[in-house]
């Protein structure tokens, strides 16, 4: 018979709460080994959204202020990667609380904090690898970034609006409690990706829908992430493009604040 | 001392009483089950017990502790195991166990030898690295109660361990049960199988509409419902109904409602044991009904449970 004891902290709480996220986030990393297919499908979706629309429907669009679509797109791809996040994110959430799985965490003596916090290193790690397959089909495709260090905090930029969207997700995902909703998600995220300047500039959108494109929670993290990477920017726009940076910063931020708070909100919930 | 206590236990979801005032106590390596129709506030009971989710009123321990007061000192003494196995489909059922283990913050090494001590324990040691979606309901719900062993819980909380499973299946997870209450564990069970009250159960606590309405022994349930039951089979469906009358006139309790029994099947229960078979054979000798078989049995607990929820609502439909 092993010894049972559990070993004891060595520096508190804080201590076993990272090392039980890394605990749960590991058994994501294990999923990887174990189905690499998936997440090869998973990476391969935004890789083929931007083929097609390079190749496919790329002929037909002129960039505001000229420059090559594809050098337009690949951006925009690389923040809708991000958005599509979500998905993965919310299935994760949902799927382990409908299971079961969740109330099993919180039934043992493990950081309650650790069932969410695991779930975004995994998350986050899963989107970085999705990113870095995206980059090298851009590159592939003849897309070039201006220099390494502006291309690292473009990265950077990217993986905080993945932030975002993971606490999105984490939150739907403990309010829908049924798989099913999922769905519903994957539809709505169409119409986001598309009311914004990822595919098409904000400027060339009749007049208030460039409005609501600019101001969209991608936009800013798109346009700065263009300006970053050297790529086509696109001429036009207002008050929010100018200002792409700060939003690039505070969109993300403020969604991540509103939906951390919602979902721990909701996450302490379940012992109501 | 015992090794889970309910005082008063209140909650209620949307002004309606869950558990409305629930006294129980389950004494250490004994195994109590709940039982009850659904709805009848098992599983929010466990629930509670395994802190994961908090009570609106009363008290209840495990393990000597208030849950409410220190959960984490709580969850370090049981194990739960939920209505549907909660373990990872992709992963084998070492992975799991070894990712449970870690989560009790046993060490790595620690983790894995405690992995393979249970996959021993549960006969799970021979799956290697298949993932659990491979495995039959039976596998996976040994595989569920392994993991809710991790620290060796003084309390194991089995909400409807074997609801879904085949009959393979279920003799597999009660005879995991009895293995650990042999060691010592205490087990408080859900369920909404009779069957398995008796087979498992020290003692049993009938809940209904949220509240106790009778706790005992299997054995004192099926007393106190009454001694025993005629069930007889006649020759010709046809007749079953004479039959019954015939049968309960002769040896029944009085008064009975309705016979029981489908077809040509009777069942009817005996007031008294001595010299009833004689009697209702020669009764319906005399009237001419054949007879293919006859048993004089104990009341179930089946039908004493049948009686139990069945004579509470009654009861609380009389204003009061």
């Amino acid at each position: 018979m092993t010894a049972l004891r559990t070993r004891e902290p060595l520096a508190g709480r804080l201590r076993w709460a990272v090392a039980d996220a890394f605990a749960v986030a590991g058994r994501d990393l294990a999923h990887w080994r174990r189905q690499p297919a998936a997440v090869l499908v998973g990476a391969l979706f935004p890789v083929l959204l931007l083929l097609m629309f390079t190749y496919l429907l790329g002929g037909g669009m002129a960039v505001p202020g000229g420059g090559d679509y594809r050098d337009f797109l690949v951006p925009g791809m690389l923040a809708l990667a991000m958005v599509f996040g979500v998905e993965a994110t919310m299935t994760a959430v949902v799927t382990d609380t409908a299971r079961g799985i969740t109330d099993r965490f919180r039934s043992l003596p493990m950081a309650p904090s650790a069932v969410v916090a695991g779930r975004c290193l995994a998350d986050l790690a899963s989107s970085a690898v999705g990113l870095a397959v995206l980059i090298v089909a851009a590159l592939a495709i003849g897309w070039r970034p201006a220099g390494v260090a502006p291309a690292l905090a473009a990265v950077g930029l990217l993986l905080l609006l993945r932030v975002a969207f993971l606490w999105i997700g984490v939150y739907l995902g403990l309010l829908a409690r049924d798989p099913s909703m999922v769905v519903a998600v994957q539809v709505l995220v169409w119409p986001f990706a598309f009311l914004s300047n990822a595919f098409v500039a904000a400027s060339a959108m009749p007049g208030w829908l460039s409005a609501v494109a600019e101001w969209n929670p991608v936009a800013g993290t798109v346009t700065a992430v263009r300006e970053l990477f050297g790529s086509p920017v696109g001429t036009g726009g207002g008050w929010a493009t100018e200002h792409a940076a700060l939003l690039a910063v505070g969109w993300p931020l403020v969604l991540t604040v509103v939906f951390a708070a919602l979902a721990v909100r909701r996450f302490q919930g379940l012992s109501r | 001392m015992a090794a889970v206590q309910m005082q008063g236990l209140v909650k209620r979801y949307g002004g309606r009483a869950v558990l409305d005032g629930v006294d129980l106590e389950v004494g250490r390596g004994s195994v109590c089950a709940l039982l009850g129709p659904n709805g009848a506030g098992k599983t929010t009971a466990v629930r509670i017990l395994a802190t994961l989710v908090r009570s609106d009123g009363g008290r209840a321990e495990v393990a000597g502790i208030d849950v409410a007061r220190d959960p984490r000192a709580v969850r370090r003494r049981i194990g739960l195991i939920g209505q549907q196995p909660a373990v990872d489909d992709v992963l084998g059922a070492r992975e799991n166990l070894v990712l449970f283990a870690r989560l009790h913050h046993l060490g790595r090494r620690a983790a894995q030898a405690r992995a393979d001590e249970l996959l021993a324990q549960v006969g799970l040691a021979g799956t290697g690295g298949q993932p659990v979606r491979t495995f039959s309901g039976g596998m996976r719900r040994r595989l569920d109660i392994a993991a809710g062993l991790v620290l060796a819980p003084e309390v194991l909380f089995l909400d409807e361990p074997t609801t879904g499973l085949d009959p393979a299946g279920r003799r597999d997870v009660w005879d995991a049960v009895r293995a650990l209450v042999a060691g010592g564990t205490t087990v408080l069970l859900t369920t909404q199988y009779l069957e398995e009250a008796e087979q498992l159960a020290d003692d049993v606590c009938v809940l209904d509409g949220g509240r106790v309405v009778a706790r005992g022994t299997p054995r004192e349930l099926t007393a106190a419902v009454g001694g025993d039951r005629l069930e007889l089979v006649v020759a010709d469906p046809a007749r079953a109904r004479e039959a019954a009358a015939l049968a309960e006139r002769v040896a029944g309790e009085l008064p009975v409602l309705a016979p029981a029994g489908t077809g040509e099947r009777v069942v009817v229960p005996v007031a008294r044991r001595r010299g009833a078979v004689g009697a209702v054979v020669r009764a319906l000798d005399e009237a001419g009904i054949a007879v293919d078989d006859l048993v004089l049995r104990p009341t179930t607990l089946d039908e004493a449970y049948l009686r139990i929820t069945g004579a509470d609502r009654a009861r609380s439909e009389v204003p009061a």
